[in-house]
């Protein structure tokens, strides 16, 4: 770890989680911490654990071990509904619109968490789309819309710890340009973020640092300045 | 008078018998489509709940002298509150399962209470006699409407209609329209399901209850009118289609007074013409009328 992360307060660490679907064992003890403010990403191949590991923290998986510290707080323990009560805003991969909600009501239904969330008029300048779909139905949304407006959702809550999952999946090369303003946007405003990207050239220049993901374990850590270095290991890891 | 060699009469009063019939099909069909909706279990105990709201009314009248006035509200809170333990105690740990297994348990909870009540009252029935604000009639020209009759119609339609306003229209109804649709998502977003859950299917009880307390005065108060009444809900939410809470309303009144019309038309049909409607319709529209396939 460079000197610049040390000062800043972790936000998030999770020491030796192993967690469970049932009978399959996905995650085998990862560690790993993310400091306020920071960006980093989760890499890894399909099935590697990334989506579990999110899922985890928000105790969407059957069965989970270790400690999950959210702000200097365990939550392990915590039923799912007051994890976002810890500040902890989630996107899942399928984004999960309320399809007979409208637009409005998805972007307004998550209970308020903490002061300083955006409001409604603020979400809609940094989405002009939703503000011109409000009363649509979520279902009628586009794939674009529908992910602006479950990033917008947690942005409103007061949430300070970001997990998004997969974000630009599936998106048109324009929306995803405009995600990457908003996480650039995010990271000015001071949230701290976990991404799941499968498009490492949209990760690469947002990220701070990168965890590299197999089988359910962590097998790397590199930092930004690291990146160069290790191109050729990565795309050879992951695939790409 | 005569329209197609009907009396008016005889077809209006067949017609309010529908239309009233059709009320409690409306908030029965109603609470049971809430429940499945957000607990995806077919509460089968509805009927034994909707006889537990009359008896509760009955007791409150003979014994403690208890007004229907007052009933009409405490009846539902006690057996919605019943609702509430069956919730914590036995459905809760049903989630994860078939729903089978929350239809058997409930199915063995409607016994159980119908047991109970029919070791201590008898099969005989009880009669609740109809207060007295409500009580006489008013002659339309047409035909003859008792009062109360009229305000078992306007009480379930208010009570349905203001159901739907608050789930079509508040943030509480959102949160249950979202958690139908996706509840480990409304979970994540930090709203309390389990909290929600437990709520709903009280409401949904209650309002079993509150159509049993109408009913009180104008059928017998008996252990199993529950279940003589229950069969042709589920038929009407097999209709209506468990989707959607409008639709579970209209389909409720639509039938009763399909069943009305039927009484006049072709007597011999009226008691199977709902099931033939049933079978119609899952013939050419499995989801039923209103839900989504």
């Amino acid at each position: 770890m460079t000197s610049a992360f040390q000062p800043k307060p972790e936000y998030l660490r999770l020491t030796d989680l192993h967690a469970f679907y049932g009978e399959s064992h996905i995650l085998h003890g990862l560690d790993l911490s993310v400091a306020k403010g920071e960006c980093i990403t989760l890499l890894g191949r399909n099935g590697s654990g990334r989506t579990t590991t999110l899922k985890s923290i928000m105790g969407l998986v059957g069965r989970r071990t270790g400690s999950i510290m959210v702000n200097g707080n365990e939550v392990i323990h915590v039923p799912t509904h007051k994890i976002a009560h810890h500040g902890v805003g989630y996107c899942p991969e399928e984004r999960a619109i309320f399809t007979s909600l409208s637009a409005e009501e998805n972007l307004t239904l998550a209970p308020i968490v903490s002061s300083g969330g955006m409001s409604v008029d603020e979400l809609y300048a940094m989405f002009p789309n939703l503000g011109e779909r409000r009363t649509s139905q979520g279902g009628k949304l586009s794939g674009g819309e529908q992910q602006m407006l479950a990033m917008a959702r947690i942005l409103r809550t007061g949430a300070k710890l970001l997990l998004l999952d997969e974000i630009t999946e599936g998106l048109a090369p324009v929306i995803v340009k405009k995600l990457g303003e908003v996480i650039t946007e995010l990271k000015k405003r001071g949230f701290t973020i976990v991404l799941v990207e499968q498009n490492f050239r949209f990760a690469a220049p947002l990220a701070d640092r990168h965890y590299v993901l197999e089988h359910g374990e962590i097998i790397a850590t590199i930092t930004q300045e690291e990146l160069p270095g290790k191109m050729d290991w990565l795309h050879h890891t992951l695939g790409v | 008078m005569e329209i197609f060699g009907i009396s008016t009469a005889l077809l209006g009063s067949q017609l309010l018998v529908g239309l009233i019939n059709g009320s409690f099909y409306a908030i029965l069909s109603l609470g049971l489509a809430i429940i499945f909706g957000l607990l995806n279990i077919i509460n089968f105990c509805h009927g034994a709940q909707y006889m537990m709201g009359a008896f509760v009314a009955w007791i409150a009248l003979t014994r403690f002298g208890i007004s229907y006035w007052v009933a009409l509200i405490a009846a539902p809170l006690i057996v919605g509150l019943v609702g509430v333990l069956i919730e914590r105690l036995m459905l809760r740990r049903l989630y994860k399962l078939d729903h089978l297994y929350g239809l058997l348990l409930t199915f063995g909870l409607a016994l159980i209470f119908e047991g109970i009540f029919r070791d201590q009252f008898g099969i005989s029935g009880e009669s609740y006699e109809v207060p007295e604000l409500l009580s006489g009639g008013v002659n339309l020209g047409f035909m003859f409407l008792p009062i109360y009759r009229g305000w078992v119609i306007i009480a379930s339609l208010t009570v349905c209609f203001g159901t739907w306003y608050m789930i079509e229209r508040t943030k509480l109804g959102a949160y249950l329209r979202a958690g139908t649709e996706n509840s480990a998502m409304v979970q994540a977003l930090g709203i309390n399901v389990p909290l929600l859950i437990t709520f709903t299917y009280g409401y949904g009880v209650a309002l079993a209850a509150f159509a049993g307390v109408l009913a009180a005065p104008i059928f017998q108060v008996n252990p199993l009118m529950g279940s003589n009444l229950i069969i042709v809900v589920f038929a009407v939410v097999v209709i209506g289609g468990m989707g959607s809470i409008m639709g579970s309303i209209l389909t409720g009144l639509g039938l009763g007074l399909i069943e009305g019309l039927t009484r006049v038309i072709y007597p011999e049909a009226s008691s199977v013409v709902v099931f033939v409607i049933m079978v119609i319709v899952l013939l050419l529209r499995p989801a039923g009328l209103f839900g989504k396939s």
